[in-house]
């Protein structure tokens, strides 16, 4: 081997880390960057500051530099493409050797590959796209709790999608009042209620008296409809230790399921809190709060899809995906990608749904995808046709907004689904007849009827701000 | 907009006991239930019937008709299974469910012959 002698200054990142001769390990790490450069920069030169910034460089070279082998722990930048219909930026893809992170730390994984070089001056803009997680390290990785197949059958719902709704008024109820909101959408046919994000522990409702009173509810509608029913109990807290004694207080009182936020609650709590939720036989729902602001500009941030499977490796049985046909943002290709990711044990790259990788979870647990926001009766057919059997379908508005009230709109609901599912078993084209599916089930069910008046005219046809990368020309 | 209608299920009206999949949904006829035994089939999943009195169906474990039939595609002989269950138990839930193995799981699982309410 060469000896290396010391050399101080600056030298260009490209003569260290950009290789594109470089044989990809089957246990590196791989990302795809879409990288907006400074004018004037070569792309292979701000490839190789990402690779570099993002691993082991600085932007000095330092004599301590050759106390280790800096060539087996840097990250490389092994290939440049271009963009579709983006004619400034363009993706780099940067290998990383396993040994840069700590074994089962997402903590560790994003603090490098997200970290500073967000903002090194040398990128205009800056966007983690996809990332190829060798398999060797999803296994250090505790995952999903229990994952889909355990909650079907903790659960006891086989065949169909899950049905769910987020209580509102999102704050100001008091417990007792809450808990009443949760017992009428339970016995009317939902398998779950949930808190809404910014449910903690208020004034107005202190955590212990909300999961007191929704645990009755539970309880109820369970003994009148003979059906198994949850409630996500939201425990993200201030602190990690407030957190626990909360997730505590809900196994002492027999709750099947507890909510967290994992990214305002941050990924060492989310981590730690699937690990005990394993550990004492809980599901763990995942909401996905402030998401937006890490990936909604196509330019800057994380894409959504290395999001959901940050969050699949720390850990969760539910994720909030988005519904492709609600109030909220989500592009139907790039929505079935990271679907897909949350679900199969094997994931193949597919550009046309933005998947810049194959992806093998190994025997990881599968997380089901939330499709919360904005959906109501009448975007029943298409949920089904996009989210399959393995998902909950949650309508919060589109329950509680019922003219006869919660029960009434669970009801509808709940007849609604079960004829999708129906009609999609006797293979009939879901999106193309759902009128018809509907409007037959409507005539046994006087709740479905009234709320397909009362929803019909609602729709959301807003353009997606971040789409899928496609020509422009 | 029709006149509010109250919600009518309470603990002591045993109808407003369901049994999960599809009950929410007008009971099966033949033809309902000859499509979901078809699905199955096609799906490749196993066939299996399982009854039960319906004041315990909120159990998990409902009992087992015989074995399930595995790799039984013959839509008539799974039907002749689930109507001699259904006779045997006339006033017992019956349920037709569809196991998948490659997810260890049930892809489906419906009652397609309703038990007495009690």
């Amino acid at each position: 081997m060469a000896v290396k002698t010391y050399q101080a200054g600056v030298k260009d990142y490209r003569e260290t880390y950009w290789m594109p001769e470089y044989k990809l390990k089957d246990t590196d790490f791989l990302a795809c960057f879409k990288i907006t450069p400074q004018a004037g920069v070569p792309r292979e030169e701000a490839a190789a500051a990402v690779a570099a910034e993002s691993s082991t460089g600085t932007w000095t070279t330092v004599w301590t530099d050759l106390l280790t082998d800096l060539d087996y722990y840097k990250g490389r930048a092994y290939a440049i493409e271009d963009v579709p219909g983006d004619d400034e930026a363009f993706y780099a893809f940067i290998a990383y050797p396993i040994d840069l992170f700590e074994e089962g730390s997402v903590v560790n994984v994003l603090t490098s590959l997200v970290g500073n070089v967000f903002g090194f001056k040398a990128v205009r803009a800056l966007r983690l796209e996809d990332v190829r997680i060798p398999l060797a390290y999803v296994m250090t990785c505790n995952g999903p709790p229990h994952g889909i197949q355990v909650e079907r059958d903790k659960m006891n719902k086989y065949g169909r999608p899950l049905l769910g709704c987020t209580i509102k008024p999102k704050l100001g109820l008091s417990a007792k009042n809450y808990g009443r909101a949760c017992y009428e959408g339970l016995r009317g046919g939902l398998d779950f209620t949930k808190d809404d994000e910014n449910v903690n522990s208020q004034p107005f409702m202190r955590w212990r008296q909300r999961f007191d009173f929704v645990m009755e509810a539970i309880h109820k509608a369970e003994a009148e409809t003979g059906e198994r029913k949850g409630h996500y109990l939201n425990v993200t807290a201030p602190t990690p230790e407030e957190m626990y004694k909360r997730a505590e207080y809900a196994k002492e009182l027999g709750a099947p399921i507890i909510m967290h936020d994992y990214l305002t609650g941050g990924f060492t709590a989310n981590t730690g809190l699937a690990q005990w939720c394993r550990d004492n036989g809980m599901l763990l729902h995942i909401h996905r709060a402030m998401h937006a602001v890490l990936d909604r500009n196509p330019r800057h941030g994380i894409h959504f899809r290395v999001l959901t499977k940050m969050l699949r490796l720390s850990g969760g049985d539910h994720l909030h995906s988005g519904t492709v046909v609600g109030k909220l943002e989500g592009d139907r290709d790039a929505t079935l990608g990271w679907i897909d990711l949350m679900r199969d044990s094997f994931v193949k790259e597919d550009r046309s749904r933005g998947i810049m990788f194959d992806q093998d979870w190994g025997s990881m647990p599968g997380v089901l995808p939330v499709a919360s926001g904005g959906i109501h009766v009448w975007h029943m057919p298409a949920l089904v046709n996009i989210f399959g059997d393995d998902s909950v379908l949650q309508f919060g508005g589109g329950t509680l907004g019922h003219p006869w009230g919660n029960a009434a709109g669970a009801a509808a609901n709940r007849v609604a689904v079960e004829a999708c599912v129906e009609a999609r078993n006797q293979g009939r084209a879901l999106e193309k007849e759902g009128k018809d599916i509907l409007t037959t089930a409507a005539e046994s069910s006087p709740e479905l009827k009234i709320a397909m008046e009362t929803w019909k005219e609602i729709k959301f046809e807003f353009d997606t701000v971040d789409k899928l990368d496609v020509a422009h020309k | 907009m029709s006149e509010m209608q109250d919600y009518p299920s309470s603990l002591s009206d045993v109808s407003s006991r369901k049994f999960e999949t599809f009950s929410y949904l007008p009971e099966m006829d033949a033809d309902r239930i000859r499509k979901q035994v078809e699905y199955i089939v096609s799906r490749g999943w196993n066939p299996a019937v399982e009854h039960t009195e319906p004041e315990s169906a909120f159990d998990h474990y409902w009992y087992m008709w015989k074995l399930p039939l595995f790799g039984e595609t013959d839509v008539d002989r799974i039907l002749g299974e689930a109507e001699a269950c259904h006779k045997a138990h006339p006033n017992n839930h019956v349920r037709l469910v569809g196991y998948d193995n490659f997810a260890q799981s049930k892809g489906a699982e419906m009652v397609i012959f309703r038990g007495k309410p009690v």
